[in-house]
């Protein structure tokens, strides 16, 4: 079973982070993924620029309604995903435990997949 | 991340939020911070016992609300009794404040602790002291060192900002729409203001330089959220993301300028340049051009520029023009002659800039580019005259290295000359 997990974390205090501190998030989180990539459990992850670059489209009209910002005002905001390839739940909670202890605050959000599909190779 | 850095980014991250709301609470400035410092060293204590609470900013505001009611109380038994005006909402101070925190009212507080600092009163340098000091939280010590002054001295410019703004009477009641664009657009300047005091500075570390250029983009951030449809907003945060994004390229190790054609593109961030152009690329959206947005389109062809070669100059041209048409000033015309001598050559460029002479007598950048194109055109006692009088004028050691190079250039291209015009 594939699972997305979905990242939540405080833009205010992810931002606040110094550049040393934003590094060394990054390069823990990077020792988790390269396990991960190794026992073939990896796949797609992303790490989304700040809710301010975001625009959303609201299509419930005709025409769409082009806003900027991101969908929805939360306290906390997706930053980022990935998705990983369990065996079970447990599996997948267990990997989100290891990504959470190497980027500690907010909260991940663990989603089955539906329908999946790699698309191409990006640039 | 330890303790004290992950206590750090907290408090810092629910710093504008809380300060703005006990701002609004006190009406002073001096009692919201002393409230604040006070609700920071309790959240210093009980937060890593029993963990961050789950709304760390309202949390701060409740505590140091209390907080800063006890002080003034303490103080009006020697003295008066405080009046209703200095302490407002004080029936309801125990009432959950999460509640009542609704966007309306946190929006107008934090617009209106950003422009308490940015107050037309306070001259630049206060300005940008007081918002890193207030907004920011910044230490006095990081602040000096920033500025490269001592630490007494920005202690004492921070006081007087501070007393100035006490005696200026900003008034408490939400703006109206204009008043309100009007904030919005001096909180623009003064973030503007910060990003280019750490952009322009030459000493110290790229760390250092990158302190106030990394507290301008949090701030631009922060007043972007606040106003997600401001295309010059955007056009701002977009603007300084993209001139950071250079910083690593800028200078080499002993501190002399790099130019834009010499650098090493691959030191460029990614990263902020995405985020640059994806800015910019919303702002056009809007079709309401402005100065910033302007500015950024600019700085958005560079980053796109895969080498200085590539560079559509034609393009960046026509937007000085632009920039020329909304605020007229020589330098903006002599920016477009630096991109005109690319499409149409020196000459026309030369001839551009000669005007602009009585007007740029004292401007290091004005003798810079003339030199340079008259070196361009071989016309080497003229560059040698117009590099002279650079140096003279070089605000920093950085730049007049910068122009000595340009020198040594010059020395070396009249060599070369001189043997070609000798045969072996």
């Amino acid at each position: 079973m594939q699972y997305a997990i979905l990242c939540y974390h405080s833009e205010d205090v992810v931002g606040a982070w110094t550049k040393d501190e934003d590094d060394a998030v990054m390069a823990r989180l990077a020792v988790v993924q390269e396990g991960l990539m190794k026992n073939g459990k990896l796949g797609p992850h992303a790490r989304l620029l700040p809710t301010t670059a975001a625009t959303t489209l609201r299509k419930d009209r005709d025409p769409a309604l082009v806003l900027d910002g991101p969908y929805a005002e939360t306290k906390e905001q997706l930053l980022g995903f990935y998705i990983v390839d369990c065996a079970s739940l447990d599996e997948a909670i267990n990997i989100a435990r290891d990504l959470g202890k190497a980027n500690p605050g907010g909260a991940y959000e663990i989603r089955p997949v539906g329908v999946y599909h790699a698309g191409g190779a990006l640039p | 991340m330890t303790d004290v850095a992950w206590m750090a980014s907290l408090l810092n991250a629910a710093r504008p939020q809380a300060m703005a709301a006990l701002l609004r609470y006190f009406r002073d400035l001096d009692t919201a911070e002393e409230a604040f410092q006070d609700a920071s060293l309790r959240a210093l204590k009980t937060w890593p016992r029993n963990g961050p609470p789950r709304d760390p900013a309202a949390w701060l505001i409740m505590v140091g609300r209390n907080a800063g009611v006890d002080t003034i109380r303490k103080h009006s038994r020697q003295e008066e009794l405080p009046s209703d005006e200095l302490i407002s909402d004080l029936e309801d101070a125990e009432t959950a404040v999460a509640e009542r925190l609704d966007t309306a009212d946190y929006r107008d507080d934090i617009l209106r602790l950003l422009f308490i600092c940015c107050h037309p009163d306070l001259p630049a340098t206060q300005q940008i002291a007081l918002a890193l000091r207030l907004i920011s939280g910044l230490s006095v010590k990081q602040i000096a060192r920033a500025f490269l002054v001592g630490e007494s001295a920005m202690e004492q410019r921070i006081t007087r900002a501070k007393a100035r703004v006490a005696k200026a009477d900003v008034p408490f009641e939400a703006p109206g729409a204009v008043e309100r664009a009007e904030r919005v657009g001096g909180v623009a300047a003064m973030i503007y203001l910060i990003f280019n005091e750490g952009y322009s500075a030459s000493g110290g570390s790229e760390k250092e330089r990158g302190a106030l250029c990394d507290e301008a983009i949090r701030l631009g951030r922060l007043l972007l959220r606040l106003f997600p449809a401001e295309p010059e907003i955007m056009g701002l945060l977009s603007l300084i993301l993209l001139q950071h994004s250079r910083a690593a390229a800028r200078f080499n190790a002993e501190g002399t300028i790099i130019l834009l054609e010499d650098q090493d593109r691959s030191l460029w961030n990614k990263k902020l340049i995405s985020e640059g152009l994806a800015l910019i690329d919303k702002a056009v959206r809007h079709y309401r051009p402005g100065p910033y947005q302007v500015q950024a389109a600019i700085a958005a062809l560079h980053a796109r520029a895969a080498t200085f070669e590539e560079t559509d100059w034609a393009q960046i041209e026509l937007l000085y023009g632009t920039l020329e048409h909304m605020q007229p000033s020589p330098v903006i015309t002599l920016n477009r002659a630096v991109a005109a001598s690319k499409v149409r050559g020196a000459e026309a460029a030369l001839a551009m800039i000669e005007p602009l002479a009585d007007r740029l007598s004292g401007y290091f950048y004005f003798f810079g580019v003339k030199g340079a194109l008259l070196l361009e055109l071989g016309r080497l006692k003229d560059a040698g005259v117009a590099f002279d009088q650079a140096i003279a004028l070089a605000n920093s050691p950085a730049e007049a290295a910068h122009i000595r190079s340009q020198l040594d250039r010059l020395m070396k291209d009249s060599e070369a000359r001189a043997s070609k015009k000798t045969p072996a």
